[in-house]
Formats: structure tokens, sequence, C-alpha cells
């Protein structure tokens, strides 16, 4: 099985799809001819042609509009925003047209766009280019988010999102874009949109997503160091959220610890930590833990001091542990 | 609607012989802090993002010699080092800035595509395309509600036209009547998309017409006819009182980025443009009118390259990291009591 590394999992599972169906379209900033400015779009014209694999004006909200256009006419269109720090011209279109289509035409029309976005920091991309921008949108019905964490993830959950009737925001985790690697399937797969354990403990429970999940398994192997035995959750799919697997992992630990880079106030681990305490509160030890992003702009020089690291995360773990 | 500036009205008007070495001493400047910008890069004295000036010098200098630096209000996208130089911020500021520290122009919290220095209103490089369109507009309202004579001038690339930003604002900066001057500095190309591929209008300034602004387009390599045009437009947006496009063909030498291999343009593109260097031109100009000797140019480029290596470089190299500890400063009113995230502590 071929090693990949997240953007050649992404140009898979495009290739793939593209392949597969023909009603499948990619496009977006510098995706077709260039490649995308992070190449997971890289040779995908050449082989599937200009119609199907094509360049966009510098134009979020009209990328955005005429994916839905295409979406309710019956196309599964894959637009790429090119970093998701740049969605937001686009937000009208996501939150008050995207995300309502299916819902105020009596479930006349789904709107099956998948829209494909880098995010996260850690690349000293600054304020404009290291945002993470998922409870905005798992926030707003109608939606999907979805967040893979690794080239294997990335690529079985954007076939399933491709598939999916509805629209999903697929955030890929772009610090970790080429240095996670795994051995990937070349043939298409699909990853259901549910949580995983990432790796079985007893102890405590780390729920987190994306490219903090391996600050967290860093974590949990300074954690056993300790003798303190740390199950990792990788949550994988924000909406639909998996429900079950995070509750039984609360009900065998009864620690929790949630990790997300976005900032804390609002942020999704405000809702993991509601749904823990509503469904599980007889089985906590101690309290819900959070480390996360500040509640600030995302910082320039100081990224390293903003984001989630291994050490915050243990000592994050041995407080509630200790409680 | 006003095309090139007629060639009569250069020869007959033609720039005194000490403005003409300002401008070029400060583009040879320019040019040679963006190349030790990419130096350092390549050594991760810089990291994240960088976008470089070189080969649109004339765009910024040309502009900004016949408005006020430092007094009119300048807008710009990411591409923003040299039109802070321009501003006047002062150069240690803006690589220490580059470098992320905390002398830098922003304390360090901007970094290269978000230069600012509200003294020398400058106000402001801006990541994200298009968005500096509405806040030029929204200076030059405060401007005229003030009654003042500055004026707001907003620099960005051909590709930020296809922003929404672009028509909104611009429709409004004619129907209020705003002192505003758009520069488009058109280098044909929005990171590795051509404008013939994006773009349905390739002359900028004609897209300006439905909104009943008057609209030019230069030749944006040599800067005396950047320098004559830029002044029609900001005497027309000083005196009346409103808005005026200016779209300036250029090109880049390098990249859009550093990560830019550069592949979407073919070598006879980039030579054929290689051989219109704004500083080439003026050069050539004014040894041929008499006015500097290439020896003397050559003095200069050593009078450039030891400021910036025995003055920029060590002051930005030798200032301190921003404190860790102000990661939670400046998000709202200093004092305010807003809760700033991070890890949770835990209930007692």
């Amino acid at each position: 099985m071929p090693v990949m590394n997240i953007i050649q999992a992404v140009n898979s599972a495009l290739d793939g799809a593209l392949a597969a169906d023909e009603d499948v379209f990619v496009f977006g900033e510098d995706v077709g001819r260039f490649g995308g400015v992070f190449r997971a779009t890289d040779g995908l014209q050449a082989k599937h042609g200009e119609n199907r694999v094509f360049d966009t004006p510098l134009s979020e909200a009209g990328i955005i509009g005429t994916a839905i256009g295409m979406a309710i006419y019956g196309l599964k269109p894959v637009p790429e925003i090119q970093f998701s720090d740049f969605i937001y011209p686009a937000f009208d279109q996501i939150v008050n047209e995207m995300a309502k289509f299916r819902y105020r035409s009596g479930g006349q029309y789904p709107c099956g766009v998948t829209v494909r976005t880098p995010f996260g920091g850690g690349i000293r991309g600054g304020h404009y280019h290291s945002q993470s921008p998922e409870a905005y949108f798992a926030h707003t019905a109608g939606l999907k988010v979805v967040v893979p964490s690794d080239p294997y993830t990335a690529k079985g959950l954007l076939l399933t999102a491709i598939d999916d009737p509805d629209p999903v925001i697929f955030l890929e985790p772009k610090r970790i874009y080429r240095a996670a690697r795994a051995e990937v399937p070349e043939e298409p797969y699909r990853l259901p949109f549910a949580a995983a354990v990432d790796r079985e403990g007893e102890h405590v429970s780390i729920i987190t997503y994306g490219a903090v999940l391996h600050e967290a398994r860093e974590a949990a192997d300074l954690l056993a160091e300790n003798d303190i035995s740390a199950e990792i959750i990788d949550v994988r799919s924000l909406v639909p959220l998996d429900e079950e697997t995070i509750l039984a992992s609360v009900r065998k630990t009864g620690r929790v610890v949630i990790v997300h880079e976005a900032a804390r106030t609002c942020g999704y681990g405000a809702e993991l930590a509601a749904l823990i305490a509503e469904k599980a509160l007889m089985h906590l030890e101690a309290p819900i833990l959070r480390v996360t992003g500040y509640d600030t702009p995302f910082p320039y020089t100081l990224e390293q001091q903003y984001l989630p690291d291994a050490l915050k995360i243990f000592e994050a773990c041995e407080t509630t542990v200790d409680f | 609607m006003p095309g090139y500036p007629p060639a009569a009205l250069l020869l007959e008007d033609s720039m005194k012989t000490a403005l003409r070495k300002k401008l070029l001493r400060d583009m040879l400047f320019a040019r040679r802090f963006e190349e030790q910008c990419y130096q350092d890069y390549q050594v991760r004295k810089i990291g994240g993002f960088l976008h470089l000036y070189p080969g649109q010098e004339a765009c910024a200098h040309g502009v900004m010699a016949a408005a006020r630096p430092g007094e009119d209000y300048v807008i710009t996208g990411y591409r923003d080092h040299v039109h802070a130089l321009v501003c006047g911020v002062p150069a240690k500021e803006v690589m220490a800035e580059l470098y992320g520290k905390a002398t830098g122009s922003s304390g360090g919290f901007g970094g290269s595509m978000h230069i600012f220095d509200a003294s020398k209103h400058f106000m402001g490089g801006y990541a994200l395309v298009g968005g500096p369109f509405p806040l030029a507009a929204g200076l030059a309202k405060a401007l005229k509600m003030q009654g003042r004579d500055e004026i707001a001038i907003c620099f960005l690339g051909d590709a930020a036209n296809n922003q929404g930003t672009f028509h909104e604002t611009l429709n409004m900066a004619s129907v209020w009547e705003l002192p505003v001057l758009f520069i488009c500095e058109n280098n044909l190309y929005g990171i590795g998309t051509s404008i013939e591929r994006s773009t349905a209008e390739l002359d900028q300034y004609k897209r300006v017409a439905a909104y009943r602004i008057p609209a030019a387009q230069a030749d944006g390599q040599d800067i005396e006819v950047v320098h004559e045009a830029a002044q029609i437009a900001v005497n027309h947006v000083r005196e009346k009182g409103t808005p005026y496009f200016l779209e300036l063909k250029t090109y880049r030498f390098r990249g859009h980025s550093m990560s830019d291999g550069g592949a979407y343009r073919s070598k006879e593109e980039v030579e054929e443009w290689r051989k219109k260097d704004p500083l080439e031109i003026l050069l050539a100009r004014m040894i041929e009118d008499g006015e500097i000797t290439r020896e003397e140019y050559d003095a200069w480029d050593e009078e450039i390259l030891s400021e910036i290596e025995d003055e920029i470089v060590p002051f930005a190299e030798n200032s301190p990291d921003p404190d860790p500890a102000d990661l939670t400063r400046y998000v709202l009113v200093e004092d305010d009591p807003y809760v700033h995230g991070g890890p949770s502590k835990g209930g007692a």
C-alpha cells in the first residue's frame, strides 16, 4: 500500500471521485492550471480536462454561490477556498444559502457541495492564514463539518463528503499537510462521519480533532511514562457528532481533556463539554478541562505560545487525574 | 476617458534632476531592501509568507511622488513593504516587523503582510485581497467630513478587482463623492492565474466607467510616466474631492510569494518584462541627460547595501522578541476584563 501525505491523499480522493462520477467538479483559485497553492489539485486538470477542474477568479462569494447553483441542479461540486481565512466573503452564501436550501425548499433541493479548505496555524502565516473557523459552521444548522487528522482519514472522509447529499465544510489541517504520512489505499474507500478511538487508555480521555491530534499522541506518550494511561478520541466529524463513541470513553475514564486550536470561548470544545455534562455527568471524576487557543486573533510571532502543545495537554491531563 | 498621458506633457514638464535622483535612489533602496528580505527568508530569519516588490517599484514611488507621503492616508495589500517605506515608515522598523521583533512597526504582531504605522498615515497592508477597498472609502469619507485636504490612496492589484468589495466601494465612492484615489497595480497575475484566465475585461480602468469615476491607464514601469499620470490623478482627487482610478501596467519579477516556483509564466515573458526594469529605464535616461554617471549610481548602491547590512539587518537581528506575556494584549482596550482563553484550570 502506498505511503501518502495529506496532500497526496486529498489529490488521490479527488482523482478517484472525478474518474468515477462525471457529476463531480473541482474548482477554485489557482486550482486548475497551477494545481493549487498547496498542490492538492496538481495534475487533475491535465488528467480530467478543463471542464471538470477549473480556475476561478479571486471571488469567494462567487465560487461558493456558483457551487450552490451547480449542486441544486444536481451536480457534485467540490470548490476549494484557498485558506479558510479567505472564506468570509462567502460566509453569506454558505450560511444564508447553502445551509438552508433543503430546509426552505421543503426538501426539494439538496445542496451537495463539498467545500474543501485548509485551516489552522503553525506555519507563521499570521492572522489571515492560520484561523480555525469550525465553530461558525458547526453552529449553522444545515451544514456538516468534517476534519481529518491524517492522510488515511483525509481520503476516506473526503470521498464520503463528496457522496453526501448535503453540504459539507471539509477542513484540512494544513500544518501537517506534508508532515503526516500514512499508508493509504490507492482505490477509493469511504469512512463514516463518526469518531474513532485513536488510542485506548484507562485514566483520562483526550478528545480532539485535526492537527493537534498529533500533539495529543505526544502527550499520551509522556503521560504513559508517568503511569497515566490516556485514551485519545479523534472526533473527525463535528457535525454530525458521534456522541456514543465520546460518551463511552468518558464513562470509561471519568476524566476529560478537550483539545482544539481554535479560541476557547464558544469553541467547539464548549459543545463537547456541554454534551458530556448533560449525558455523562455522574461518570465524571473531575472537571472537564480544555486546552485551546487563546481568545485573541491568531498571533504572528507568538503562535507557538498560542497553540496547544504536548506539554499543555500533558499538564491538563495531570491536573484532572490529580483532582 | 483619458488613456496614457500625452507624451508631449511629459517632455514639456519633465522632472527636475533633484526629483529624478531622489526617485532613482529610493527605488534602488527598495530593490535592495526586498532582495535582503529574500536572502533572510532563505535562511529562515523571516518566516511565514513573503511577497516581494521588485519590478513594480515605479508604481508606489511614482504615485507617492505626486502625493504627500506621511500625510495622505495610504492603504494596500500584502505586497506592502515598499509602500510602507515610501510613506516614511523607518526601514529598520519594517525589517524588524518582518523578523517578528518587538521593535517592529507593529511590535512583531503583524509581520510581512500586515505593516502598519499610524504616525505615517500608513493604514496598513492587508493579507485579504479586496478587504482594503471599502476601508479606503471610509478613510476618505472621514477626511471629507472633517474638511481635511488629505486624500485616501488605495493601492491594490488587478486580481482584487474580482472581489465584490471593488464594486461596492466604487459605487459608494462615486455616489458619496469621496476623495479617494484607487491605484490598480496590474501585474497580470493573481498568484498563478493569469488575468486572461480570470477576468473578462483586461483593461482594468475600463471596469470603472460604469461607476462614473474618471479612470486612466499608464505604463507602470516608467516612473516618469507614472508620476505624470499620478499628478493628474492626485490633483483631481484633492481639488475636486471626488474619486479617481489609475491603472498601472506592471510586472513582478519574482514569484507571487517565496513558495512560488513560477512555472505558470514563460521564461520569454519574464525576460521581456525584465527589459522594462523601472530602475534601468530611469537610470538610462538620466545618464543620457548627463544627470548621473554609472559610477555615482554604483556608489549609491554601495551606500545602500552598507546601510542595510550594517544598520537595518543588525537592528532587526539584535532586537528582542515580543514578550510571551503579551500574547493576550491588544485584543481589546488594555484594562478590559475579557477572558483570554487558553488552557482552562478547572473548577475548585
